[in-house]
């Protein structure tokens, strides 16, 4: 067997460390209830995979003899610290490691008690692939369930279904293929696409490291076979560029590079980037590194980026690619899992800690509690620990986001408790707040103000200021707002900037009004969003909106000036005196 | 595969992104330098995590006096190289009450010499944040230690009370005179350190290269005569081919009988013989779950 072959005796090291250098990581979790044999089951993978060393075995033979007699206790090698050790389970995250030839895994072996659901998240946070163990006696109980569900909520890629002690049921290909159906169906619910089944002796070490002759009728892959060639890659690289500032490394006053890891996306000289929260664009100088200046740097890979431009950046900013904007805001919805014995309370301040961030939070409103069990929502006055729900969220400044099932790390959060400076809280975002009602009923209000207001018609506006009124929408990018205000202004136009980390339901009727009044107004801040971009455009009319995508402008802001210049001319916002400016150089 | 991390890539992904939340977020980080491979090792991450800038914080060897000459000489030698900032710190008090491994047995002696002075040194210089090269696969107990392990004013550490750590995403929220210990090597092997020391051409100790070496035989121990350990009746030091797997005091670190006097042969062996590098450390088989006691009272 070649697992043993590479361990046991070693014909050339030069070759293995070759071949060990070039081996992947995978992360997965276990999750498995009291009696199913999960630390049994990881017991055997570390044994046979020759992860257990001589003397560890020893020290377990020792203790085995205080307990139940028998054969070499395989959950005993798992089982760490000893209030654990006294209850004779486990109650906490433990961590292991072992290797094959072909990869290196790290384990996260987590108890499977309802009331350690906390544990569970925390183990399946950083997970690629979860193991649900099934007692196939048993079949899906309610706490595998659960595991699947929590699996479904940490967003692990991959499942494998183990359904153990196959030994005590015959090796029944019958009781196997009712516990998959069952279980599928479940995991269907929970929108997993497709699970691993695999039927298992962990005691017994069938199919666990190679595939079992007492399971004639099973085609598939062992337990370690699947672990050994499940993909690794789930197109974090391929995703739009996210990079937190952790850093600024400033060892002289030539040299000021911004250090932080590359969590989604890959980085490259040359590249266009846009600033959080400045909205400010440059492009990659190059990318710094001790092995030397790098060609890519991509997720997730720790990285040290040095701009064209010098730009105000420090921690808790975020480089990302202009034209593919994460959200940017104060608002969010999200599932979180309670880990305090103090509940949730909504109003209370906490502390938020989001990629390089940490702002003062609220949770506004508990919008339902999920049952883990059933899946079922329900309403709820509060969270207790290991419970799960959705809640509204508001921070001290904005935050820069995506859903958590679009990105892992931009989408993820803990909940610090300021007084006791415990973590309260994990959270996953779902999707940016909706608008209120009572913010519409206060839109509606506006509308009734200008339409009565204003007897003057847009044409005598026209003859007095010489300019169309116009709503320019720039989202991103301050600093090429106010120069764009300055050139209008030189221009003789009645102008003027709404910008900042505004954020209110009302500024497409108030772009409207204004419009309605003759100005030229540019909007910019990080925290329109796109449904506020398609009201503007509806509400001001779409000869007088101009929306500016900041992909699709010149990184320059005196370039980007220009081009919404000439196009406010093109639409005759502005009266045509281009031709005289080139004329005049 | 082509946009995807080798294992040891990705392990130095984490580390270096460890080092940088805790240099950004702590008033004044410190690292625990105890000259063994794995603070070679954290060394190289941190120059990686801060390049071209300087480490941002200093080094800390706690010296019991009872440590081997040529870590002494390394250390000094190593961290000038690389202009890293070093303190060395000793519990004065106790060596001069005579704080010795043969006097006062092997558990009071740690105690004096290593957890008592580490605390002390981490007071005096008001750290509120020490990187230490442990990892969670050499030991039971520190298979469920966090990345940021939370010490309480006494600097102690309670295995009810740590604070779940999910993602990446660490809470390092503390009260004054409380503390973090934090591992960057958590999620490293023994065999991933040596293979990254291979990689990356890290210096290292010569002790762990094979030489012949006076030493006692003790059983299956291997005890180094630098320090004059007392010998037991019929005992006398003998010239043995060894080295030592994990470093300490002389007195408490055994050496393992080994050919292996370069890095290759060093994992060479270590996948051959498969046995646990903290084997040969006499302080935790003092008694069963030894190192979840120590811990509890401070020590790394």
């Amino acid at each position: 067997m070649a697992i043993l072959e590479a361990t046991s005796a070693v014909p050339n090291i030069e070759a293995f460390l070759e071949q060990d250098q070039r081996k992947g990581l995978l992360r997965f979790t276990t999750a498995g209830s009291v009696d199913d044999g999960k630390s049994t089951l990881i017991g055997r993978l570390l044994f046979d995979s020759r992860g257990v060393y001589e003397d560890q075995l020893a020290a377990v033979r020792n203790s085995t003899l205080n307990r139940s007699s028998g054969p070499i206790d395989f959950s005993l090698l798992t089982d760490g610290l000893r209030a654990e050790r006294e209850q004779g389970i486990t109650i906490d995250v433990a961590y292991r490691y072992f290797a094959t030839p072909k990869r290196k895994f790290i384990i996260a072996d987590t108890p499977g008690h309802e009331q350690y659901t906390r544990n569970m998240a925390t183990g399946a946070s950083t997970a690629e692939l979860a193991i649900v163990l099934v007692d196939a006696r048993n079949g899906v109980l309610p706490q595998s369930r659960r595991h699947a569900f929590i699996a479904a909520l940490l967003g692990i890629p991959q499942i494998v279904v183990a359904v153990n002690k196959m030994d005590l049921v015959d090796f029944s290909a019958e009781v196997f293929a009712r516990i998959r159906e069952e279980f599928d169906a479940h995991l269907k619910r929970l929108g997993i696409p497709a699970a691993y089944f695999i039927p298992v002796s962990a005691l017994e070490g069938d199919n666990v490291i190679v595939r079992s002759p007492r399971t004639p009728w099973y085609e598939g892959e062992s337990l370690l076979e699947r672990l050994e060639s499940v993909p690794l890659d789930h197109g974090a690289t391929e995703r739009p560029v996210r990079f937190p500032v952790q850093y600024v490394i400033r060892p002289d006053l030539d040299f000021r590079g911004y250090a932080g890891q590359v969590v989604s996306g890959t980085v490259r000289p040359g590249d266009p980037v846009m600033v959080l929260p400045s909205g400010r664009t440059s492009r990659v100088k190059s990318i710094v590194s001790w092995e030397g200046e790098l060609a890519e740097a991509f997720a997730p890979m720790p990285a040290t980026v040095c701009l064209e431009d010098e730009l105000d950046i420090s921690r808790g900013d975020m480089l990302v690619h202009p034209g593919k904007m994460p959200h940017v805001s104060r608002h969010f919805e999200a599932l979180v899992v309670w880990m305090s014995a103090e509940p949730l309370k909504v109003g209370q301040p906490y502390l938020i800690k989001h990629t390089t961030q940490q702002v003062a939070a609220t949770v506004t409103s508990l919008l339902h509690r999920v049952d883990v069990n059933t899946l079922a929502e329900a309403p709820a006055e509060r969270l207790e620990l290991n419970e799960i729900g959705r809640v509204a969220v508001e921070t001290a400044r904005p935050l820069f986001f995506d859903a958590y099932a679009a990105n892992r790390a931009t989408g993820s959060f803990i909940l610090i408790d300021p007084i006791g400076n415990g973590t309260v809280a994990a959270g996953m975002i779902q999707e940016p707040h909706r608008e209120p009602d009572a913010d519409r009923a206060a839109r509606a209000a506006l509308l009734d103000l200008e339409f009565q207001a204003s007897r003057l018609t847009s044409a005598e506006r026209y003859a007095r200021a010489g300019h169309r009124p116009a709503t320019i929408w720039l989202t991103a990018r301050q600093e090429l707002a106010y120069l764009l205000e300055r050139r209008l202004f030189q221009r003789g136009t009645q102008v003027h900037v709404i910008a900042g980390e505004v954020e209110s339901p009302i500024l497409p009727e108030l772009a409207a009004l204004l419009t309605a009044v003759g100005l030229i107004s540019i909007f910019s801040g990080l925290t329109l969003d796109a449904a506020e971009c398609e009201r503007a455009r509806e509400r001001v009319g779409a000869d007088r909106f101009f929306h500016f995508d900041p992909e699709s402008l010149p990184t320059s802001d005196e370039e980007a000036a220009e081009q919404i210049l000439a196009a406010l001319e093109d639409r005759e916002v502005l009266p045509r005196t281009r031709f005289t400016e080139q004329e005049g150089i | 595969m082509s946009n995807r991390l080798t294992h040891l890539k990705e392990l130095e992904a984490e580390s270096i992104h460890i080092f940088r939340e805790v240099a950004s977020e702590f008033a004044r980080p410190v690292m625990l330098y105890s000259i063994g491979k794995d603070s070679s090792v954290m060394l190289r991450l941190a120059q990686k995590a801060f390049h071209p800038g300087r480490i941002p914080f200093p080094l800390l060897h706690v010296d019991t006096s009872y440590k081997f000459q040529e870590m002494l000489t390394f250390r000094d030698e190593y961290t000038e190289q690389i202009g890293a900032t070093l303190i060395v710190h000793r519990n004065e008090s106790a060596l001069a009450d005579g704080a010795n491994p043969f006097r006062l047995g092997t558990q009071k002696c740690c105690g004096l010499l290593k957890t008592r002075s580490l605390l002390d040194a981490l007071t005096e210089g008001g750290f509120d944040a020490a990187f230490g090269g442990a990892r969670r696969e050499e030991e039971k107990s520190r298979a469920k230690e966090r990345v940021y392990s939370f010490r309480d004013g006494a600097g102690q550490w309670d295995p009810k009370s740590q604070r779940p750590e999910l993602w990446n995403l660490f809470n390092g929220r503390i009260d004054k005179g409380e503390s973090i210990r934090v591992f960057p090597l958590s999620n490293w092997t023994e065999l991933d350190v040596w293979h990254y020391i291979h990689l990356e051409n890290i210096p290292v100790v010569p002790l762990y290269f094979a030489k012949m070496r006076e030493m006692i035989v003790r059983g299956d121990t291997l005890i180094s005569t630098e320090h004059e350990p007392r010998l037991l009746p019929g005992e006398k030091p003998q010239m043995v081919m060894c080295r030592m797997r994990s470093l300490g005091c002389t007195y408490c670190t055994g050496a393992v009988r080994s050919d292996a006097d370069t890095v290759p042969k060093i994992i060479a062996e270590l996948v051959g013989m498969r046995r646990s590098e903290r084997e040969n450390r006499v302080i935790d088989h003092d008694q069963e779950g030894s190192m979840e006691l120590k811990k509890r009272e401070g020590y790394f």
